[in-house]
């Protein structure tokens, strides 16, 4: 079963309002995939940003591969500006166990050595399992464990949450 | 019984092209698509395999083949062992599956193997604890995945599609492994055509059940065709007399710019390497704008790290 919750549009709007004043014209941004991208892209052409979007797949540093494995298409990573030196707002569309947040500061600290890293997420479901927090969100809502959430994007590029109960894995 | 994939269909072991299904040939393709821009950064590593030791045991000499797997590992992080076992154990008298029982004791993760026997891999594989993963880097004139796999990758980059490509292997078809790979892996994916072109005593034989065109004129074989793969001729391997001379060979079968003219005028000039210029290849070509022998090179990192991490990342 799965069912419409929250709206994806309205947090969007809050998140944007919320980084809108903490970003310059020297903020670089990069989006995690797939969501998270998909995010990043809609904020950084409505915030004008000069450098170009980045973007992240943090399948090459994620924790649990020796259970997961590699996934079968893991999107090439594309960050194509200087990062030594750079305040980043990273973008993701679900902030939960926070261990894609580390393994994504792993990978952008592989480019170089950030000034300032910062995160900004549609959607804080609780359930942290690391001392990570987002600077910005777009809203809070906790969930179950067995709760699952998954953003999806229309063919207009309009955002839903869609949640489904099942099993925890 | 598939040694190499497990019954869900997964990529365990690496040994031969032949059988491997459609999908796990575009995995792997995907995947060292994804792994090419970790080449280009500051820290040119993943920690995708940090703690695991991967043995590179190369029965056979090999430059390019070990060093291309050797970066490929460390950009994983994985710890490197290479193991020149001709001038080691097996000079000492010890069995080859004695050897790999020893370094399965030192708790090693994966075996990267090239032996000069055919089907010495497969031989390992079946041997070895299930933890462990195998990867033929060549053996006899059996088979050479990896190579075939970058081959591929290569021809994908620059033609962007198999579907209605015409492809010629030319050259020591017989002996090479390499070959044999090829050809499994372009039938697999849907080559329109691939044509091997060489001398009969070059050829082996029931050639054709492969599913390959056979040419003995390399004028004829070459027209029209979208990719042309040289082959280096394989004095190590030949017993007897396979062909006359090396000049011989060069004036009637060797890549020249006359020749090359005779292909689409986008064709793409490969080589497994190593190259000898003037035995198959004229130098103008080798280093001509149609030649990719370098690119080739560069996408075998990005290939080896892929076959690498799919197969350790399988459950086990």
């Amino acid at each position: 079963m799965s069912k419409a919750f929250p709206k994806a549009e309205d947090l969007f709007l809050c998140l944007k309002d919320a980084v809108r004043e903490q970003v310059s014209d020297q903020t670089a941004m990069v989006g995690i995939h797939t969501g998270g991208a998909w995010v990043a892209k809609r904020l950084h052409k409505v915030l004008g940003l000069n450098l170009p979007l980045g973007e992240i797949d943090v399948s090459f540093y994620r924790d649990d591969f020796a259970q997961r494995g590699l996934k079968s298409r893991v999107q090439p990573s594309s960050i194509e500006f200087e990062v030594n030196d750079r305040e980043i707002l990273l973008i993701d569309d679900v902030l939960y166990s926070g261990r894609t947040i580390r393994a994504a500061m792993n990978e952008i600290f592989d480019h170089g050595r950030p000034k300032k890293v910062m995160l900004g997420v549609l959607l804080d479901r609780g359930g942290r399992q690391l001392p990570i927090d987002a600077n910005f969100v777009g809203g809070k809502v906790y969930l179950k464990e067995v709760e699952r959430i998954a953003l999806t994007k229309s063919d207009d590029e309009l955002f839903e949450f869609v949640i489904r109960s099942g099993v925890e894995t | 019984m598939n040694l190499q994939l497990s019954r869900t269909g997964e990529m365990r072991h690496l040994l031969t092209i032949e059988g491997l299904p459609k999908q796990v040939i575009y995995d792997v393709l995907d995947a060292a698509e994804s792994f090419m821009p970790v080449t280009k950064r500051d820290v040119k590593k993943v920690p995708l395999l940090r703690g695991k030791t991967i043995f590179n045991l190369f029965f056979e000499s090999s430059t390019r083949t070990r060093t291309t797997f050797e970066i490929a590992a460390k950009r994983l992080s994985a710890d490197v062992i290479n193991i020149n076992v001709g001038t080691s154990a097996v000079a000492k008298g010890e069995s080859l599956l004695d050897t790999i029982a020893n370094l399965s004791a030192m708790n090693a993760d994966m075996f990267v193997v090239r032996h000069g026997q055919s089907g010495a891999p497969h031989l390992i594989a079946k041997y070895v604890p299930p933890h462990i993963n195998v990867i033929n880097a060549g053996d006899g004139s059996h088979a050479h995945p990896t190579q075939a796999l970058l081959d591929m990758y290569t021809i994908r980059y620059f033609k962007k599609k198999f579907e209605g490509l015409r492809v010629a292997i030319v050259g020591d078809i017989s002996h090479s492994r390499v070959a044999r790979s090829q050809i499994h892996a372009l039938t697999t994916l849907g080559a329109s055509e691939v044509r091997v072109i060489a001398p009969k005593t070059l050829l082996p034989a029931n050639v054709e059940n492969l599913g390959v065109s056979v040419y003995n004129d390399i004028a004829l074989g070459l027209q029209e065709v979208d990719v042309i793969i040289m082959l280096r001729l394989q004095r190590e391997r030949m017993s007897g007399v396979n062909l006359p001379s090396s000049q011989e060979f060069y004036s009637a079968y060797g890549l020249t710019q006359k020749r090359l003219s005779l292909a689409k005028s986008d064709a793409i000039v490969m080589h497994p390497g190593p190259i000898n210029r003037g035995v198959e290849i004229e130098s103008l070509v080798a280093d001509g704008r149609s030649s990719v022998i370098l690119p080739q090179v560069t996408f075998g990192i990005a290939i080896r790290m892929a076959v690498m991490s799919i197969l350790a990342g399988q459950a086990k």
